[in-house]
């Protein structure tokens, strides 16, 4: 599969989507201008990984910060990754929050309540 | 009062003008404004104005759970006359041809972010059932409301997803004032306050 490598910028995450280090994850800030746009790259590898997925798939999310479009888009990832789960694979996703953030602390409770996937809240400082 | 102001003394007299100045800027003060803004709101604006913001508050070393709201609240409310504000471009009168006004003030104990833009009255019941809505919501009941949107909410064209005054609301704890005036027979000036507590 094709590597997605996308520096972050001051509103617009990092993305790196790459398999053979084992490495998906999101960081940094997300309210880019336009958030179907820019998330639509991830969504369309999403796609097309869980035509034949690895024995586990570990997402990481490391956000600072997003706004409500964002978490939209966040939610169709998550869903995407339901999805493989769903199909008989294992996921698990990993929820990075400032430790004192207590909101993105409750943003990944809320999204683990809605996805039916495995995951993991992860404090750092 | 003010505008009227500008419109007699500062075309014809630039003393009277500068007074003017004087008093935006006394008046400015006493409502401890920090920032004011008219006219098109853009991604580029809304960047430079939470960036601001952010060194202006990291200056005054306000908590970080501050900092996150107000800048979240900040982005929010650009974001939504960005995205929604009715397109007046082709109104005459001079006051509603921009797309809004934006202020952020800074009182003792709290923060607030205001908008104003010019909206089409028959948007008014809508937004009206819909901040009274949230208004009267607690934050679990939020919590619901922002999940339901999320999951059968769809991104409009411009981007919006309907999630905005649910988030300020249950992050910030405090209720949405917002209020109309009319403009015209036909369209208001829909003004929306969000307050943050600078006590987090």
């Amino acid at each position: 599969m094709e590597i997605i490598k996308i520096a972050g910028t001051e509103d617009t995450p990092s993305i790196h989507l790459d398999l053979e280090n084992d490495i998906l994850e999101i960081s940094g800030r997300s309210l880019p201008e336009d958030v179907a746009n820019f998330y639509e790259p991830v969504l369309t590898w999403l796609d097309e990984y869980s035509k034949s997925p690895k024995p586990k798939t570990v997402f990481s999310f490391k956000l600072v910060y997003f706004n409500t479009a964002s978490s939209k888009m966040l939610l169709d990832i998550l869903m995407k990754l339901e999805d493989i789960h769903a199909d008989g694979h294992e996921v698990l996703i990993n929820w990075f929050y400032p430790e004192d953030d207590e909101d993105m602390e409750e943003a990944g409770e809320e999204y683990a309540d809605i996805v039916d996937v495995p995951f993991e809240k992860i404090a750092y400082n | 009062m003010l505008i009227s102001k500008i419109m007699n003394t500062g075309q014809n007299n630039a003393k009277g003008f500068l007074e003017f100045v004087y008093e935006f800027y006394k008046s400015m003060k006493a409502h401890e404004i920090t920032l004011v803004y008219e006219g098109e709101i853009t991604h580029q604006i809304t960047k430079a104005f939470t960036s601001l913001t952010e060194s202006n508050m990291a200056k005054e070393e306000e908590t970080g759970a501050v900092q996150r709201k107000v800048f979240h609240v900040m982005v929010e409310c650009l974001q939504n006359i960005s995205k929604h504000a009715d397109d007046f471009s082709s109104a005459d009168d001079y006051l509603f041809s921009g797309k809004g006004i934006f202020l952020v003030a800074k009182g003792d104990d709290e923060y607030s972010v205001t908008t104003g833009n010019a909206v089409d009255n028959n948007r008014i019941p809508e937004l009206t059932e819909m901040l009274e809505n949230i208004n009267r919501l607690e934050k679990d009941d939020l919590n619901q409301l922002y999940k339901k949107q999320m999951k059968e909410g769809r991104l409009s064209d411009k981007g919006g997803a309907g999630l905005g005054f649910i988030d300020i609301k249950r992050k910030t704890g405090k209720k949405l004032d917002y209020h109309f005036l009319p403009i015209s027979e036909t369209s208001s000036f829909f003004l929306l306050t969000s307050t943050i507590s600078r006590t987090m």
